[in-house]
C-alpha cells in the first residue's frame, strides 16, 4: 500500500473555538492535516480512540464524526451562498451539503440511541475557501479526503456492528463525494488504489496536545 | 445501470435450479464439495437443508453465507468473496484496455483503475498467504465490449456493485487490520463508481446520503452473466 503526504495549507485557514473534546480534536485534525494532508486523519483517530471502548468510546467516536459533518454541512451552506460557482459544481454543492446535513441528523439519533448526549456545532469561519471556483475546490477536496480518512481511521475502533455498518455507510458517501470534487477540479478521482492509511508518527506527535484534552 | 437495493435472498436458489445458472455459479465457486452441498440444500429438498445452521428459506440473513458459498469461514470467506470480485473487475479493465474502443486519456483512466484493481488483487492475494489459506481461483470471465458507451456503463455497474459488497461485509470482519484494509479498498471502489457515474452522466451518489449494502447472493447473482463455463 502506498502512502502518500501531501501538506493541505488550506485548513490552516479553517478557524474555530473549540467548545468539547470533539471540537478540540477536530482541531488538532485540522492542524495536522495542514502539515501532512488529508490522511493524516486516520491515524490520529485511532490512537485517540484506542483506549475508548464499549458504547461510551462508541459516543465519542460518533461526536466526533458529527463534528466533522458539522463543519461540512456549514461549509457547503456557506460554499452555496459565497461562492461563484459553475451550474454543475453548485448542484453538487447543493447535493452534498444536503447528504452532509443527513449524516448529522443520522449521527445526532445513534448518539441519543446509545444514551449519549450529542455534541453542538462548532462556530466556524473558512477563511477565503470561497473567495473563486479553484480556491473552493481545492478545500472540498481536502475536507472530502479528510472525512474518507477519518472515518476509515475510527472504523475499526468502533464497538457496535450496527454502528461500524453505518459509519461504512457514510464514509462510501463521503468518497463518492471526495471523487466528485476531484473530478471537478480535474484531479484524479481516486488517487490510489487504497485511500491511505498513514502510520506516521509525527503526525501523531504533532497532534498529541489535542489529544491530551 | 442497475444498482442492487435490496437483497436478492432468492437469488442462489433460483441458479440451483437452474441448470445453467448452477453451473456457473460452481465455476464461480471454484467447484468445491461445499457449493454443491450448498446448493443442494438451496434446491426442491426443503427437509433436508443442513448447509446452516439458520433456515434455507431467508439465505440473506444468515451470516454464513460465504462459507456455505464455498469461500471459507469468517474473514478468509470475506477475503476470498472480495479476491473473487476483484478478479473480475481487473480482468475486465485489461479486457477493455485491450479492446481499442479507448484511447489517450480514456485509455489512460481504464488503466489506471484496472491498475487499482490489480493492486487490490496483489494486496488480498498476500493476505490468505499471511494467514496460510488457499486463496479462491481467478474465475473465467467474459465481458461484453461491443462499444465505448456500453463499456462504460458496465464498469459503472461493476464499481456500484464492488461498493456495495463491501460494505455488506465490512460489519462482519473480526480482524481490524483486514477490516482497515477493506475499508481503504472500500473507499476506493466508492470513488470509483463516482467517477464512472458522472462520465455516464448519472448521480455519483444513487443511493443518497447513506450507501446502500449488497448481500453476497444479490452481487454473486450480478456477476453470473460474466462467467464463463
Amino acid at each position: 500500500m502506498t502512502n502518500k503526504t501531501q501538506a493541505a495549507p488550506e485548513l490552516e485557514q479553517i478557524e474555530f473555538k473549540p467548545i468539547d473534546r470533539s471540537s478540540f480534536l477536530m482541531k488538532g485534525i485540522l492542524a495536522a492535516g495542514a502539515t501532512y494532508g488529508a490522511f493524516a486523519a486516520g491515524p490520529m483517530l485511532r490512537k485517540a480512540f484506542a483506549q475508548d471502548g464499549g458504547s461510551e468510546g462508541d459516543i465519542e467516536i460518533l461526536n466526533f464524526a458529527l463534528t466533522l459533518e458539522y463543519l461540512e454541512t456549514a461549509f457547503y451552506e456557506q460554499a452555496a451562498k459565497d461562492a461563484k460557482l459553475s451550474s454543475e459544481n453548485a448542484a453538487l454543492v447543493k447535493t452534498f451539503g444536503e447528504q452532509e446535513a443527513e449524516h448529522v441528523a443520522g449521527l445526532t439519533q445513534a448518539i441519543e440511541d446509545l444514551g449519549g448526549k450529542p455534541v453542538e456545532a462548532p462556530a466556524v469561519d473558512f477563511g477565503d475557501a470561497f473567495t473563486d471556483e479553484g480556491t473552493f475546490l481545492a478545500t472540498a477536496i481536502t475536507f472530502e479526503d479528510l472525512g474518507v480518512s477519518a472515518y476509515n481511521g475510527a472504523g475499526p475502533m468502533i464497538s457496535s456492528k450496527d454502528l461500524l455498518a453505518t459509519a461504512g455507510a457514510i464514509v462510501q458517501i463521503e468518497a463518492r463525494h471526495a471523487a466528485s470534487v476531484r473530478n471537478a477540479a480535474g484531479e484524479p478521482a481516486a488517487p490510489d488504489a487504497f485511500d491511505p492509511t498513514l502510520t506516521v508518527d509525527e503526525v501523531t506527535k504533532a497532534v498529541t496536545p489535542f489529544l491530551a484534552q | 445501470m442497475t444498482v442492487p437495493t435490496k437483497p436478492g435472498r432468492n437469488a442462489i436458489a433460483r441458479a440451483a435450479q437452474d441448470p445453467y445458472s448452477r453451473r456457473k455459479f460452481l465455476v464461480l465457486t471454484g467447484g468445491t464439495g461445499a457449493a454443491g452441498a450448498f446448493l443442494a440444500a438451496c434446491g426442491d429438498d426443503d427437509d433436508d437443508s443442513t448447509a446452516s445452521s439458520d433456515t434455507s428459506t431467508d439465505m440473506a440473513s444468515t451470516g454464513d453465507a460465504l462459507a456455505d458459498a464455498g469461500f471459507g469461514e469468517g474473514d478468509v470467506g470475506i477475503l476470498n468473496y472480495a479476491l473473487t470480485l476483484e478478479y473480475l473487475e481487473a480482468g475486465f479493465y485489461a479486457a477493455v484496455a485491450d479492446s481499442g474502443l479507448f484511447k489517450g486519456e480514456e485509455l489512460a483512466l481504464v488503466k489506471t483503475i484496472g491498475g487499482h484493481e490489480q493492486e487490490h488483487v496483489d494486496a488480498l492475494l498476500a493476505t490468505l498467504k499471511d494467514l496460510g489459506e488457499e486463496p479462491a481461483p481467478e474465475p473465467e470471465a467474459e465481458f461484453p465490449l461491443d462499444d465505448a458507451e456500453t463499456v462504460l456503463k458496465t464498469a459503472a455497474e461493476v464499481e456500484n456493485l464492488g461498493a456495495a459488497a463491501y460494505l455488506g461485509q465490512a460489519a462482519k470482519i473480526e480482524n481490524p487490520d483486514i477490516l482497515a484494509a477493506a475499508l481503504a479498498i472500500h473507499t476506493v471502489e466508492a470513488r470509483h463508481a463516482a467517477l464512472l457515474n458522472t462520465l455516464i452522466g448519472e448521480d455519483p451518489t444513487p443511493d443518497g446520503a447513506f450507501a446502500v449494502p449488497a448481500d453476497p447472493e444479490t452481487v454473486l447473482d450480478a456477476v453470473q452473466p460474466f462467467l464463463v463455463q
